[in-house]
């Protein structure tokens, strides 16, 4: 007998559910607490591997990993190098007809699809304008993208240390160094993590190869064409720096980039893991671990309300004119359960690999994964990004508390001042700007609507949808939107730039400013922010932001389609 | 800096990576391809498409089953051209297996994959075609008896116990089909 195990939620859905977060709470504190030693320049278990390549790294680039830098040499560090790769990666995509290992003989990539993916991957978003299998050369893919997906996690890192730096020093004007932030990152935490992953997914049957794609003979006699390349390496660093660009077009819904349930739980596990530890880490950092823990919880607790409220619309509404909740988008081996985790990871962090057709979601659970990027990616967030953006809620939080009671609000010895307050505001809010001014054109232009895969209020949902995921530099989208167009592209482009490097001018502005500051020791009229109490006014702050400034857009999609698609309206 | 990252990152990490996944995992570096008599017929986790009685049919395909590239429909749910896909689908599925107008029809054969590219259909999916495949082969009870245990030894279980959701690999149960006697 088979039980029938589509459509319904039960033990086995609660079971996979559980051994993610079971497998999530166990390593945070492991590679939290390795990666507090080894980004902090100590000794550690691998520095006998990596410590002389590290000095080589350091040697060849003429780079002394003990110069200080204040926050204006380490912001103009950070956008020299995005600047140069974003030039480089542009190059490398319309110059790949005349490069090494193209054994498709893929042509030139367009000006304006190479800006926007060049822009997605160094901004970390990796937002898919383009089919991989169709457009990039492996040698694209590797020296051009992989490389990406490395340093624009790594110089995410980079960016949260210095801010932490700024938390804990005092009386100081230096950041830390960001060469040696970037080079650390990538050398003790992402390389040997990718390795490992890559690894487990060649076993379960993730190809790795440089030959050409396969042509085959199907049992019925027809030609079938099977792309191939060297994808594993390529994912296993998409996944761990919450890259999330596809080395194929349907990214982790492919069987080659996904193949078996197993690959999937330790992928879906990879997208939040360095994020999760790397709220430990800062607990560690700033010497009190409970500091870091109610981050954490509150971080875990709007992870599961999203996750609880998307599988409930998942597994609860379908259009009338079926009986059982939707598979469209999906791939039977991984089901509904999996697809749901799998979109709230990728929504929350800034990840935005897909392993189901998220255009196809119910529309609440859609809601679910915009409203997700739409906090700002701190719940769990991106590589370093994502905890740098929820400090700036959190000082928020600090600075509403203390108008509540009438005193100087302070934060681990800090005061916490008008221009901290002003650059935490400028930070959260450009964003949210950027993805209701681009979505508004889009919306009433020509050239935006004629994009659209499906009508109605899904149609708006697909315009939000990508501007929001551009932003938060997520890179997940309603992918039915066609935005390989001059308009999609460069509006995108500029969409992801200012998600990105908005908030980072703002986080290391603070940083620079706390950094100056004397320690006030604690006083009888400090807030405490390592108490659950401080847990809930930081979710309070986080979603009336959020509501504030989207809730009437998301009415206007996916809430009013949902009433539609029950009332079984279509268009 | 960007150099040095380009040729570590971008060159040495994924060239080792190939060789090591070459030497090491030969058949699933190379896309786990499956030969009948030295000719190549497919992947055994990239879907291809059935058409004939004769076979078990895969999931809806948005691409079909034309891995360059691949992807879905990214049809919502309150899309008419959606709708009118799965009504379709619904009847054609009805007819052909020759069950009872009001029958449930699993919805992996209602909806299209997300890659275009799925390799398996549920279980249920299989035992719904049995009939007419039998009947299409010109099958007696007995070899249909054997159909039907066929089915079942293909039938995978979650891996590990409780990870993904029990599938049929359509290729691999044709290929087996053939060889039926």
């Amino acid at each position: 007998m088979f039980i029938a195990t589509l459509g319904i939620f039960g033990m086995h859905d609660i079971l996979q559910i559980g051994a993610f977060l079971i497998a999530l709470i166990v390593l945070t504190p492991l590679l939290g607490n390795f990666m507090a030693k080894a980004l902090n320049g100590e000794r550690n278990f691998l520095t006998p591997v990596f410590g002389g390549l590290e000095r080589w790294f350091y040697r060849i680039c003429g780079i002394d990993p003990e110069r200080e830098m204040d926050w204006k040499e380490y912001l103009l560090a950070v956008i020299a190098f995005s600047l140069v790769g974003l030039v480089v990666l542009w190059l490398l995509q319309v110059t790949q007809e005349y490069l090494p290992l193209n054994p498709q003989h893929l042509p030139n990539v367009s000006w304006d699809l190479a800006f926007n993916t060049a822009v997605s991957f160094m901004t970390n978003t990796n937002w898919q304008s383009y089919a991989g299998e169709t457009t990039l050369s492996y040698f694209v893919q590797m020296a051009g993208l992989t490389v990406h997906n490395f340093v624009s996690a790594a110089a995410g890192m980079a960016v949260l240390l210095a801010l932490v730096r700024g938390i804990t020093r005092k009386s100081k004007e230096g950041l830390g160094n960001f060469w040696a932030d970037l080079v650390r990152m990538t050398l003790y935490v992402l390389l040997p993590l990718s390795v490992i992953l890559t690894l487990v997914l060649i076993g379960q049957g993730t190809v790795q190869t440089l030959s050409g794609y396969a042509h085959v003979t199907t049992l019925e006699g027809q030609k079938q064409v099977i792309a191939v390349g060297p994808a594993a390496s390529q994912i296993a660093i998409k996944q761990l720096g919450t890259n999330g660009g596809g080395f194929f077009n349907a990214n982790s819904a492919h069987p080659f980039e996904n193949p078996t349930p197993l690959t999937n739980f330790l992928e879906v596990l990879s997208i939040i893991l360095i994020a999760s530890a790397s709220v430990y880490m800062y607990g560690k950092m700033v010497g009190s671990a409970r500091q870091g823990w109610v981050i954490w919880g509150v971080m875990l607790s709007v992870f599961c309300i999203m996750l609880s409220f998307s599988l409930y619309s998942e597994y609860s509404f379908h259009p009338p004119y079926v009986s059982t909740p939707s598979m469209e988008g999906k791939e039977t081996r991984l089901g509904i359960t999996n697809s749901i985790l799998w979109e709230v990871t990728t929504t929350v962090t800034s990840n935005g690999s897909v392993n189901s057709m998220h255009d196809s979601l119910t529309p609440l659970s859609g809601m679910v994964g915009m409203l997700d990027m739409m906090f700002g990616e701190v719940i769990f967030g991106g590589i370093g990004s994502g905890l740098a953006s929820m400090l700036l809620f959190v000082l928020l939080t600090v600075f509403i508390a203390g108008l509540m009671v009438g005193r100087t609000p302070e934060y681990l010895g800090k005061k916490i001042e008008a221009y901290e307050v002003k650059m935490s505001v400028i930070g959260v809010l450009a964003p949210g700007a950027a993805i209701l001014i681009f979505t508004a054109i889009a919306s009433i232009t020509k050239v935006g609507l004629s994009s659209l895969n499906n009508g109605g209020p899904h149609g708006l949902s697909e315009i939000l949808y990508a501007f929001t995921s551009g932003a938060a530099n997520n890179g997940s989208a309603f992918a039915g939107l066609n935005a390989n167009t001059v308009f999609y592209n460069v509006t995108m482009g500029f969409d992801m730039l200012i998600g990105r490097f908005v908030p980072i001018a703002a986080y290391l502005s603070v940083a620079g400013s706390l950094a100056k500051k004397k320690a006030v020791p604690p006083s009888a009229g400090t807030f405490p922010t390592d108490s659950a109490l401080f847990g809930f006014l930081l979710i309070g702050v986080i979603i009336i932001v959020a509501a504030l400034t989207f809730f009437p857009v998301l009415a206007l999609g996916p809430i009013v389609e949902h009433f539609l698609m029950l009332a079984g309206k279509t268009f | 800096m960007l150099l040095v990252m380009t040729v570590f990152t971008g060159l040495i990490y994924p060239l080792v990576m190939t060789a090591l996944g070459q030497i090491v995992f030969p058949e699933q570096a190379n896309g786990s391809m499956i030969r009948i008599n030295g000719k190549l017929v497919g992947s055994k986790l990239i879907g291809q498409n059935f058409t004939s009685d004769k076979y078990f049919w895969p999931r809806p395909s948005a691409i079909g089953y034309n891995p360059l590239p691949s992807g879905g429909s990214n049809y919502g749910p309150t899309s008419d051209t959606l709708k009118e896909l799965v009504e379709m689908r619904r009847s054609e599925f009805i007819r052909s297996n020759g069950l009872s107008p009001n029958a449930k029809v699993p919805p992996d054969m209602l909806y299209a994959s997300g890659s275009g590219l799925d390799p398996d259909i549920s279980p249920e999916s299989a035992e719904l075609q049995i009939d007419r495949v039998a009947r299409a082969r010109g099958f007696d009870s007995l070899q249909t008896a054997a159909l039907s245990k066929l089915v079942k030894s293909y039938t995978e279980k979650p891996q590990l116990g409780f990870l993904g959701d029990p599938v049929v690999n359509v290729l691999e149960l044709n290929i087996a089909l053939d060889s039926l006697r």
